[in-house]
């Protein structure tokens, strides 16, 4: 059924469909919404499901891989300072192989306070062996959150759903809300390869000497590799019953394009936007949206960019010292390649700044007119700022 | 005490505790009171090395290995999701140190039990980190070295008292306890798995490598912390009704602390101070306890 809703309530419908059984959450702006709702859902019995309110970010990621080793679904939703928090426990719930569901509500870090979109926060957590998706619209939120507990529980990973603050996370659209019953055909309840149990005592994260640990970490790396293949699995049972599908990357116009903007986000549809006015002026341009960012699909982006001469990498987060962290990822996946566009970084929507269409399009245009980078990423719409040492 | 209880193993005789380790001892008898249907917690402490390596372990129980500070949340979790599963049988018992109860775990902990969880949190109290090395925790007493607290700089601070902090939530149930007092013990922790709610047990664990004792000395020295009020026996009902267990016999702390090494630089003068200062503490849980006179 065909609802408006905010991008937050398209994830905690998601949550529902999926019959979550342990929820646990501490609240912090944008992510508030989402918690909220499902609160109320465990209150008045729309959920047949647990939520813990606890006294902190760090706490509730615990509380989960408490839970989800004893053999339940699990979720919880979190932004900015609450994601970095939680950082120990990230590696943990990876480690532990639990297939913990998290929305991510980009938001910038402190100081000073802000509580709008960048997305340094989950990007930040690269590492910790969360897969991770970047959604662009509400109804890719509610099917990537349904999604993400069949390929978590798949390939025992944890999933973060990444959703930007405000410009995703509160903007109303109209979402296809699928029945229950719909959702159970896709999603079976959740069947634990593993689990606490007195009748089988077993120790999950004991000590682990050198041998052993790196044959674990391995098989997590192994397990990443396998989530690439098994998200398109779970995207073509998704399809066949729901007839959506969004692929690990989406390649709009790209086969002829000779300079390809990489989005991820929300920008994507706003620079959908600038594409078509670039189009209509006869400019071979194009979009590589990067929807999953762990595990890296680095082939299909390696073909879909292999007939372009430059990209144009517009990156709403950074790593200070060395670049926009998309591009980074952009150039490592390219390097190997014997033919492949130059790649030109650009910063910009730090800390919640919009990003227009008419930016896109000035970055389009520096982009064409340069030869070859002259930094590795450039910081759109800084004009008055000096060096102050 | 039901004999087959008693006789109960749930400890291998495999473990790696160093000789003479009270924490070993106080696990052997809380899991003699508790049995096989416990699910345990445990937060980075001693007891992560001494439940041995991977693939072995040294526990007859589950045990789910955890992060340092989250001993409390992570048995939210557990609790969480085995009463989701219709099982409330299972007891969710949490283990952890001083450090990962009075300092980093400590909001965890207060999280917990501000909650009610429904759990038992068992802190033993070797009064430092001593996984690490024996650093000194706000569990480690006035007076002692550490080898964070050395020379000149041993530990001029009081030790934190975790009990009071969790009568003041109001917790159901919490006690104190001492490896050398095994039938207390195990009474204890029988009564708190027979409650409901969250229940707390301050174990009194000896630690013959961090404190510079002789193993053999390790029950010796926690029956002497009793009975000189320094370590004293009592538990504390929906955080009013306050019970004290054992009634010492005025024993001077002077010889508790001459037998320890890590006392040895202590004076005359500092052991004047510290009979002051357990003599003032004893007074005060009297007066909690309306047994002042
Ligand atoms: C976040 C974090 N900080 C530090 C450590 C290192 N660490 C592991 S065990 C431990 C000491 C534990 O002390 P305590 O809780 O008193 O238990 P004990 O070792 O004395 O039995 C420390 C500091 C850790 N594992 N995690
Ligand atoms: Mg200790």
């Amino acid at each position: 059924m065909k609802r408006v809703l905010e991008g937050s309530h398209a994830v905690a419908e998601a949550v529902r469909l999926a019959k979550v059984q342990v929820i646990s959450a501490y609240p912090i702006t944008p992510q508030t919404h989402i918690v909220e709702i499902l609160s109320q859902y465990c209150t008045n019995g729309t959920m047949k499901a647990k939520f813990l309110r606890v006294e902190s970010e760090h706490s509730c990621m615990a509380a989960l891989i408490g839970a989800q080793s004893v053999g339940v679904r699990t979720f919880t939703a979190t932004s900015g300072q609450g994601l970095a928090l939680m950082h120990e426990l990230l590696h943990w719930a990876a480690g532990a192989r639990l297939p913990i569901v998290m929305a991510e509500v980009n938001r910038a870090l402190a100081p000073g306070w802000n509580i709008w979109v960048d997305q340094t926060d989950s990007l930040a957590q690269r590492d910790t062996g969360w897969i991770q998706m970047y959604c662009e619209d509400g109804q890719e939120v509610l099917d990537s959150t349904i999604q993400a507990f069949l390929l978590a529980e798949t390939v025992n990973l944890p999933v973060m759903i990444v959703l930007d603050a405000f410009y995703l996370s509160h903007t109303y659209e109209p979402v296809d809300v699928p029945e229950p019953e719909e959702v159970d055909r896709f999603l079976p309840p959740f069947a634990p390869k593993f689990q606490l149990d007195t009748a089988q005592p077993c120790a999950f994260g004991s000590l682990v000497g050198p041998g052993d640990y790196m044959d674990m970490r391995y098989q997590i790396a192994l397990a990443m590799d396998d989530a690439l293949i098994r998200f398109g699995d779970v995207e073509d049972a998704f399809a066949a019953l729901f007839n959506r599908r969004y692929g690990p990357v989406e390649a709009i116009d790209c086969a002829d394009a000779e300079i390809i903007f990489i989005t991820s986000g929300t920008v994507t549809s706003t620079c959908r936007l600038a594409l078509q006015e670039l189009r209509a002026q006869g400019e071979k341009a194009g979009i590589l949206k990067i929807k999953l960012f762990r595990p890296f699909p680095v082939d299909r982006i390696r073909k879909e960019l292999q007939a372009a001469k430059k990209i144009a990498v517009i990156d709403r987060n950074f790593s200070f010292g060395a670049s926009g962290i998309f591009a980074q990822e952009l150039r490592a996946a390219l390097c190997n390649t014997p033919r492949h566009p130059v790649v030109f970084g650009y910063v910009a929507g730090i800390g919640g700044r919009d990003v227009t269409p008419e930016l896109l399009k000035e970055i389009y245009w520096l982009t064409k007119n340069s030869e070859v980078p002259q930094k590795e990423s450039i910081w759109m719409g800084i004009q008055e700022v000096k060096y102050a040492d | 005490m039901p004999t087959d209880v008693l006789d109960r193993e749930l400890v291998h005789s495999g473990h790696v505790g160093c000789p003479g380790c009270g924490a070993t001892i106080a696990m052997r008898f809380v899991l003699k009171a508790l049995g096989e249907k416990t699910i345990m917690v445990l937060p980075a402490c001693c007891w992560s090395v001494i439940a041995g390596p991977y693939p072995q372990s040294a526990l007859k129980i589950p045990v789910l290995h955890a992060a340092f500070e989250t001993g409390g949340a992570t048995a939210t979790g557990v609790r969480a999701a085995l009463d989701m599963k219709g099982d409330t049988e299972t007891t969710v018992l949490t283990w952890a140190g001083d450090g990962g109860t009075f300092d980093i775990g400590f909001q965890s902990l207060s999280g917990a039990v501000e909650r009610d969880e429904n759990f038992i949190y068992v802190c033993y109290d070797n009064e430092a980190y001593m996984n690490t090395g024996v650093q000194r925790s706000s569990s480690t007493p006035y007076g002692a070295w550490t080898t964070t607290t050395t020379g000149k700089d041993w530990k001029k601070l009081r030790k934190k008292n975790i009990v009071e902090a969790l009568v003041a939530h109001r917790i159901p149930y919490a006690a104190t306890a001492s490896i050398a007092f095994p039938e207390d013990l195990l009474r204890k922790a029988q009564k708190a798995k027979n409650m409901k709610g969250s229940r707390f047990l301050h174990i009194y664990a000896s630690c013959p490598t961090g404190w510079r004792i002789p193993s053999e000395m390790s029950i010796k020295i926690a029956r002497m912390a009793v009975q000189t009020n320094i370590f004293p026996l009592y538990e504390v009902e929906e955080g009013l009704r306050y019970t004290i267990n054992y009634r010492p016999k005025e024993y001077l702390v002077r010889e508790y602390f001459r037998l320890q090494g890590r006392f040895k630089h202590l004076t005359e003068k500092d052991l004047d101070q510290i009979q002051q200062m357990v003599n003032e503490d004893w007074e005060l849980l009297l007066r909690k306890a309306g047994e002042h006179v």
